[in-house]
């Protein structure tokens, strides 16, 4: 009846924002950067017993040039923290943060002071991951959220310097 | 033009891929040769030691787990087995070889997961995906175990959390005979494979006197070839009573101690098959009102144990005056567990011996006037965990 009738077959009409969103959303690429214990659970959803691979984000960049999603997995010691926020500098935008596990959201069991009381401190988080250290299942659970969110950006969205959509 | 020849630095890490977490060497190259080497630590400094000094003796239990992740059930006895001698407790016959137990089935983990990260390291990238299949199963178990996949806290002071799952013995069978296939595939994938022989053979060679210089522990020791473990050395939880054999490499080198850590698989193995052979029946924690919590399925039903576990909870146990040193044989050496009593429900000073950090030293050693790309070898080869190392 409209305009879909005009036009060959071979042609899909949508918006830039889906498209792109949705380019976005099947090929994001973790930066591969483990702290603690909970870098070897992310190993283990990145093996094949989990294998991540089926959300289209195997491949773990260990540049921060080329990645475009940092998984904080781990705690944050006070010498790292200079280290996680140049690493979250030296990505391009855009670019997401999960912060895993107790430790990276929230200092975990050690209220001390070796440790940073959550990651969010430095850096803006988009997924915060419970657990000590989370299931492979938690940390999927968190990546399908993350793609959830991303969905609903828009590329007229303001960027902060925090690379954050302003509210 | 000048011809004078100078030297780089390079920084390597805290975030490598290759360097197992967040160790950061500086590194001075002339050419591809290494001049010196130095390693950068406490970038995951936690204040481990710390924060188990302003815990009850109950309560530090959990933060020993966090220290070697991927041993985290031989950090644990190495803590209770310190405790108890300090409370002078002594567990049931069932504890110690159910511990027995779950210390081999740590270490199978702990170097599983080297032997993936090593492979992978120097170019072997399948290994990972085969070794980590394995382990995930010993995970399950651990699972069923503390009902966590890796920091179970499974072993507690004066026995286990709970008693052991009702399929153990059918699941650690399962795992034996899973582990013994695995390992036939990592050898015809490994050990005549042309590429990973000449990436390490005589490459970060130790020899027996500098290791013992520098008191270095584990397979990092054997590899060398002396022939020490302090399970056959200094027996603790009732190891004298299973039969296995030391492991020694010849030259010191990282080939040596791949062999020495798929030798050191397959002797675990044996010990876990006896363990469950002889597994004896019994109560799975020691009875000592007051210092060790009672059974859970107690305190639910009966009046004094409730009471206890109350107390337990709320204010500890008092330990005698004085101080305890107990060392074990973890995957990676010897860890050793320091405890200084001032007679209050807290310890006065922890410290722990990580094997990691000490063999971690003879990094410069390994590296100094080798190419740069043994670097990565040496660094895998040693097995380091940098939660153990910073702590």
């Amino acid at each position: 009846m409209g305009i879909e009738e005009k036009i060959p077959d071979s042609i899909i009409l949508t918006s830039l924002d889906k498209m792109v969103n949705w380019a976005r959303k099947r090929s994001m690429w973790p930066l591969g950067f483990g702290l603690a214990c909970c870098a070897i659970e992310m190993i283990s959803t990145f093996s094949p017993h989990f294998d991540l691979a089926r959300y289209g984000m195997e491949v773990m960049r260990p540049s921060p040039r080329q990645a475009d999603l940092m998984i904080v997995a781990g705690r944050v010691s006070m010498k790292m923290a200079p280290v996680v926020k140049t690493l979250y500098e030296q990505m391009p935008n855009p670019k997401w943060v999960i912060s895993m596990g107790a430790c990276a959201s929230c200092g975990g069991v050690f209220n001390n002071y070796a440790i940073l009381q959550g990651v969010d401190r430095i850096i803006p988080v988009d997924i915060f991951v419970p657990g000590c250290p989370p299931r492979p299942e938690q940390l999927m659970d968190g990546i399908l959220k993350l793609q959830e969110k991303l969905e609903k950006e828009s590329l007229k969205d303001e960027r902060t310097e925090w690379g954050r959509k302003t509210v | 033009m000048s011809t004078e020849s100078k030297t780089i630095t390079l920084n390597m890490g805290p975030q490598h891929p290759s360097t197992h977490g967040v160790l950061r060497v500086i590194l001075e190259l002339d050419g591809e040769t290494v001049v010196k080497a130095e390693p950068v630590l406490g970038y995951l400094h936690t204040g481990i030691e710390k924060t188990m000094e302003s815990k009850l003796y109950y309560k530090a239990l959990p933060c020993t787990d966090r220290m070697d992740y991927l041993a985290p059930m031989s950090n644990n006895l190495g803590y209770s087995l310190a405790v108890e001698k300090l409370m002078d407790i002594e567990v049931p016959e069932k504890v110690k070889w159910a511990r027995v137990c779950l210390a081999e089935l740590t270490r199978v983990n702990s170097h599983l997961v080297w032997l993936g990260t090593h492979a992978l390291d120097i170019g072997a990238m399948s290994m990972l995906l085969y070794t980590f299949r394995d382990r995930e199963s010993i995970i399950d178990v651990y699972e069923a175990c503390g009902g966590q996949r890796m920091m179970t806290s499974y072993i507690r002071i004066g026995g286990l959390a709970h008693d052991l799952p009702v399929d153990f013995d059918k699941r650690v069978r399962n795992i034996i005979k899973q582990v013994e296939n695995g390992l036939e595939d990592y050898e015809t994938l490994l050990t005549n494979n042309e590429i990973f022989i000449n990436r390490t053979k005589d490459v970060a060679v130790i020899s027996a006197e500098d290791a013992i210089n520098w008191s270095l522990t584990g397979p990092m020791l054997r590899g060398s070839g002396i022939k020490h473990d302090l399970r056959k050395a200094n027996p603790y939880t009732g190891y004298e009573n299973f039969d296995f054999e030391v492991c020694v490499g010849k030259k010191g080198d990282a080939y040596d101690r791949y062999v020495l850590r798929v030798e050191e698989i397959r002797q675990s193995l044996r010990i876990m098959k006896q363990a469950l052979d002889g597994m004896p029946e019994g109560p799975y924690l020691a009875h000592v009102p007051g210092v060790v919590l009672p059974p859970k399925e107690d305190v639910l039903y009966k009046m004094e144990s409730m009471i206890f576990h109350f107390k337990i909870i709320t204010e500890g146990f008092k330990s005698p005056k004085g101080a305890v040193y107990q060392a074990l044989e973890s995957p990676k050496g010897e860890i050793g567990f320091y405890i200084n009593s001032d007679g209050t429900n807290k310890p006065n000073r922890v410290r722990v011996r990580p094997p990691s950090m000490i063999n971690l030293g003879s990094l410069p050693k390994l590296v100094e006037g080798r190419m740069f790309s043994d670097v990565i070898t040496a660094i895998g080869s040693i097995d380091i965990v940098l939660g153990e190392v910073d702590r």
